[in-house]
């Protein structure tokens, strides 16, 4: 009301800082549903890898460390580009919040597509649960319970980075008609807190599922 | 009481401001989305309790003979899915809650109206597929899902419903979202958290199960049509899956999910005590306490679902223990509706008559709900009719009735019209009747032995099938009269006024219906809620407050 | 009138009068709190009725005491209850060191029982009296769940893992059984009888037919699939001894011990690689797919006979290892 840019506050809030402080809490609040959601697989992931340790590591060393490590660091990477877009964001800067979205689009597409490589190569070998799962190891039958919580888990966390890559198309197109300024830039900073959830499930999700039958060795 | 006609002609109100049906169905105000939200609940309320009348009339007599066994089990689970997913969970928090939660707290709107309607949206979409899997010839798992059962044997649309129960979990995920912003930031000036209503306590409560719970069932429903659909093995006992662990996650959700379907009827149950008694709920902040303590341990007692699964004894010990505990606030709560009634002013209007059968029945169905939790009594009653008839006390007796309550309170306020007096009261009384007569046969014919989702059973125990479709019957007759009577009133009704029940609480300051954005000017609040010896009695020792007494339009 | 008004089931076990006890304790509390709360509200309603000159209620009174008086209470009732019930809880989970044991397999929809002597039975179940009786249970399909109205006993029956229930039956006669867990389409006529008998009669009514000796099966099947070229008791073995097996704790090659009750037992022949015995390599082929789980049970049972330590009290009922009692495997 006090505002001058009323066009940026919706009619139902009193000023700029109720508005952002809405939807901040509103976007916590987002991220703990869906950190129950992950949850419910991560329990299911405790429970099994407790009961068949032996199976749970041996199956582990199927997956190819190389590219689950190189996922890793482009995720980082990500994350560190998608801080740098809403710092921008922060200073109005619009040129470089289009450069950073950018770039985080482009890592998040490079993360699918070595995503997608790794999937080809579980059926090529038939480690896809189901009819025809083959696997060389002892207990096949209890492996796949690890292959299922495998592509359960990283399939989720994939549509959540599809998601993610739509969020951050939007934002590039906000950012370059220029509707973010110092002090509306909310969309902004949900879109890169949701970024960073994303990143912080993979940072789970890389050791419990590839580095866990390491000691093992091969 | 006589209803005082109110000035609201002069003004638009929120039914009025806009015409047609893209004003509605585009629609960002969230007292209009509260109206699709009631057509919608309304419209699956019935189609569940169609459903029921189908398993009371197959179960009036032993032999299986009106419906096949399959019809039988789909028609249970049928009505199970509908009334818990598409009617119980939703309807108080979508369609009060939506009406009054900015109302109360002198808000212009929920923080987020576009994720509203979308909410609005979700919720049919998640109707359609349940419609869907009725075209497809329904679903016969009964509403838990069990696996194997579900991810295996059986041969109905498990994927299209467990995707149906999925969706509607987003729906009441975005409710949720927007009723905690709401309530952590936008309230009126001088509303503090202790002068908040109880009925926003409880939504505020309920809104943190929902968050925390409904996402735990999303990701299990999706397991199973992960394991269904596509192979994969998460319970699946062939490749070494646990199907007692479907059971610990379903039920991480869905005990506390009586909570969602309980609290904001505790939250309309303490409004109605202190209109009709015109007093301040006794112990107002243990009765807000009470919500939260209930939201809380809620989430620790899913196990005492589970006595007879196989579950280590010492877990069923522990869940047994703090089931005792959730019963005490639980208990609490009635004691403090019932002093609240001690030295009150009380009249018997409608929703009153409700909201005294609730206090009955609730504590019923909190009784039956320890002997439960009581684990030498549940291996005998576990997965009998006992249970069946605890539950609907909780759920019907509870919800349903707190539900009816709170329409019958808020409805001269939403839509500007009374209803008859006469005809409410009897469907009221006719409603609790009918219920006890369905349910309390229930008991005893669960404690004589009979399970659950029978479709035919032994002859010994027809005696108690007959009374109880007997007061099926009753019930359905006393819950399809509110449909008649309040349609009518939309159109013949007399005007409202503002405040017909003479009410404390900011939803009785404007008008009724209220305009679009709520208040012509927004309040600011200098007093406790409920605060209605303040402006009567001069020795109640609180100063008197400037600007409140014109209230009492009576 | 009390026949065509039935509200209780017969007590037939010795447990039954226990469950009974607590309950009616139960509806007597119950009646009386509502019935206090009810004559409470009553009162109110008439007394405090809104008239012309009392239009609005008093204000509020100071409510500490009353709150914590009104918390306490119901929390020593309940507390007090879970003690109670808890104890008859586990007299109903864990069966006596005496009883003796019957195997039960549940599939959709039927029950087939077997008795100690290989006796088998469908959808019946002939027991004497004064003798505490073990039902240990699996399912062939989905979960199925025994209950015994007249014995105020239940379990459920799993796929994968055997559960037990337990009885002690005290009064002759002839009782439902039913499938209390959903299992599909005929889940309400999967039940039968449990027919209870004196001593002599059950003898004579054991005598009446010639039975297939489950020892004797369990035997057959421990040699004609070969489990013996392996398991004999001779030094050079490639699988661990099995004589006392039963009841042990054994030793992993994860390092880990592992008690050795019916369900391990079962696991061992279906998955011989999932727990594996410390010293020995994981030569053993599975024998999923090959053996019913009728013929499981005799196995298992002639692999008990083999000699135990304590045998009979191995595996502590409904603790065979939910997810939250995760078993130690590994």
């Amino acid at each position: 009301m006090s505002d001058h840019s009323s066009s940026t506050l919706a009619h139902h809030f009193d000023s700029h800082e109720q508005q952002r402080e809405a939807s901040t809490v509103g976007m916590w609040a987002f991220l703990v549903t869906e950190i129950m959601f992950f949850g419910g697989l991560f329990l299911a992931y405790v429970l099994y890898r407790s009961r068949y340790p032996q199976t749970f590591a041996d199956a582990s060393n199927h997956l190819n460390v190389i590219w689950g490590g190189v996922n890793t660091v482009v995720l980082i990477a990500s994350s560190l580009t998608m801080a740098l877009a809403v710092r921008a964001a922060q200073l109005a800067n619009r040129k470089t919040i289009v450069l950073m979205l950018i770039l985080t689009l482009v890592l998040g597409c490079v993360f699918l597509g070595i995503k997608a490589v790794e999937y080809k190569e579980k059926f090529d070998h038939h480690l896809v649960p189901g009819k025809n799962f083959q696997y060389d190891g002892a207990n096949g039958q209890k492996a796949q319970i690890f292959f299922s919580l495998y592509f359960a888990m990283t399939g989720l966390h994939a549509v959540h980075m599809v998601i993610g890559a739509g969020l951050l198309i939007w934002m590039i197109v906000l950012a370059h008609k220029g509707v973010f300024t110092a002090e509306y830039h909310n969309h902004i900073e949900n879109v890169g807190l949701y970024w960073h959830f994303v990143d912080i499930v993979w940072i789970f999700l890389f050791p419990l599922l590839y580095l866990l039958g390491f000691h093992v060795g091969h | 009481m006589s209803t005082t006609a109110g000035h609201a002609a002069g003004g638009s109100n929120y039914l009025t401001a806009e015409h047609g049906l893209k004003s509605w169905l585009l629609t960002k105000d969230h007292k209009r989305i509260a109206v699709l939200y009631l057509i919608s609940v309304s419209f699956f309320f019935m189609l569940g309790g169609l459903f029921a009348s189908l398993v009371r009339a197959e179960l009036l007599t032993p032999a299986g003979d009106l419906l096949s066994a399959d019809s039988y089990n789909r028609a249970f689970t049928m009505h199970g899915v509908i009334m818990v997913f598409f009617f119980l969970i939703p309807a108080i928090p979508a369609v009060l809650g939506n009406f009054l939660v900015p109302v109360m707290i002198g808000a212009k709107d929920l923080a987020f109206p576009r994720i509203n309607l979308l909410s609005w949206y979700v919720y049919n979409l998640a109707g359609l597929l349940g419609v869907w899997v009725l075209l497809q010839g329904g679903v016969d798992t009964g509403w838990t899902f069990y696996t194997p059962y579900s991810s295996v044997y059986s041969n109905t649309a498990v994927i299209p419903a467990a995707m149906a129960g999925f969706v509607a979990g987003f729906s009441s995920i975005l409710t949720a979202l927007n009723f905690v912003v709401t309530i952590h930031r936008m309230r009126a000036p001088g509303l503090t958290w202790f002068r908040l209503p109880l009925f926003i306590w409880s939504h505020y409560a309920t809104s943190l199960i929902i968050l925390l719970g409904t996402p735990v069932l999303a990701i299990t429903l999706l397991a199973l049509v992960l394991e269904r659909g596509f192979g994969l093995g998460i319970f699946d006992p062939a490749m070494g899956g646990d199907p007692v662990l479907f059971q610990h996650l379903f039920w991480f959700y869905s005990h506390p999910a009586v909570y969602i379907m309980i609290l904001p009827a505790m939250g309309i149950q303490s409004e109605l005590v202190a209109a009709f008694a015109r007093k301040r709920v006794f112990g107002y902040p243990v009765v807000a306490f009470a919500s939260l303590a209930i939201a809380i341990l809620g989430f620790l007692v899913w196990g005492h679902h589970m006595f007879t699964s196989s579950q280590s004894v010492y877990a069923s010990t522990v869940f047994s223990v703090l089931t005792m505990l959730v019963a005490v606030p639980s208990a609490v709560k009635v004691f403090n509706w019932t002093a609240t009634l001690h030295e009150g002013s009380i009249s018997y209007e409608t929703p009153m008559l409700y909201a005294l059968g609730f206090i009955g029945l609730f504590t019923i169905g909190g009784l039956t709900g320890v002997m439960l939790g009581t684990m030498g009594i549940d291996l005998h009653v576990h997965d009998t009719y006992f249970v069946v008839a605890h539950f609907h006390y909780v759920m019907v007796g509870g919800t349903i009735l707190g539900y009816l309550g709170g329409l019958h309170y808020w409805w001269p306020k939403m839509f500007g019209r009374m209803y008859n007096q006469f005809w409410s009261r009897i469907a009221a009384i006719v409603v609790f009747i009918g219920f006890n007569l369905t349910f309390l046969p229930q008991f005893v014919v669960g404690y004589l032995g009979m399970p659950r989702r029978y479709w035919s059973y032994p002859a010994e125990f027809q005696i108690w099938n007959v009374l109880s479709t007997a007061g099926a019957t009753v019930l359905g007759l006393g819950l399809a009269l509110p449909l008649v009577y309040l349609l009518m009133s939309l159109k013949n009704g007399a005007l409202a006024g503002n405040n017909p029940w003479g009410a404390k609480g900011l939803e009785w300051e404007t008008t009724s219906p209220p305009p679009t954005f709520n208040f012509d000017t927004p309040p600011v609040v200098t007093e406790e809620a409920y605060a209605y010896a303040d402006s009567h009695l001069v020795e109640a020792g609180h100063s008197d407050k400037k600007g409140k007494k014109e209230l009492h339009g009576v | 009138m009390v026949e065509s008004f039935p509200m209780f089931p017969p007590q037939a076990s010795t447990v039954a009068s226990e469950v009974d006890a607590l309950y009616w304790t139960w509806i007597a509390i119950s009646a009386v709190s509502s019935l206090l709360i009810a004559l409470a509200v009553a009162f109110f309603l008439v007394r405090y009725r809104r008239t012309p000159e009392h239009q609005t209620g008093h204000p509020e009174r100071a409510a500490g005491m009353l709150e914590v008086i009104w918390s306490v209470i119901p929390l020593v009732i309940c507390l007090g209850m879970f003690v109670w019930g808890t104890k008859v809880f586990f007299d109903l989970a864990r069966p006596p060191a005496n009883a003796v044991e019957y195997w039960a397999t549940g599939k959709q929809w039927m029950w087939k029982f077997q008795h100690p002597n290989g006796r088998r039975e469908i959808n019946e179940l002939h027991v004497p009296t004064g003798q505490p009786i073990k039902l240990t249970m699996i399912s062939e399909d989905t979960i199925h769940s025994m209950f015994v109205p007249a014995f105020r006993v239940k379990s459920d029956v799993l796929p994968g893992r055997y559960t037990t229930v337990w009885f002690e039956p005290t009064k002759p006669g002839k009782y439902h059984m039913f499938c209390a867990e959903y299992c599909g389409t005929e889940h309400s006529l999967m039940g039968g009888s449990i027919y209870v008998m004196e001593p002599a009669e059950y003898a004579a009514w054991l005598a009446g037919e010639v039975p297939g000796q489950p020892r004797a099966t369990g035997q057959e099947l421990f040699t004609s699939l070969a489990c013996v070229t392996c398991h004999d008791a001779g030094d050079q073995q490639r699988g661990p001894s099995l004589t006392g097996v039963f009841g042990s704790e054994v030793k992993l090659a994860t390092g880990s011990t592992v008690l050795a009750d019916e369900s391990y037992l079962r696991e061992s022949i279906l998955t011989p690689a999932a727990k594996l015995v410390e010293g020995y390599d994981p030569l053993m082929p599975t024998y999923q797919g090959q053996v019913t789980e009728e013929q499981l049970m005799s196995l298992v049972d002639y692999i008990k006979s083999l000699g135990g330590q304590k045998a009979a009290s191995a595996a502590p009922a409904a603790s065979s290892g939910g997810p939250v009692a995760a078993s130690t495997g590994g």
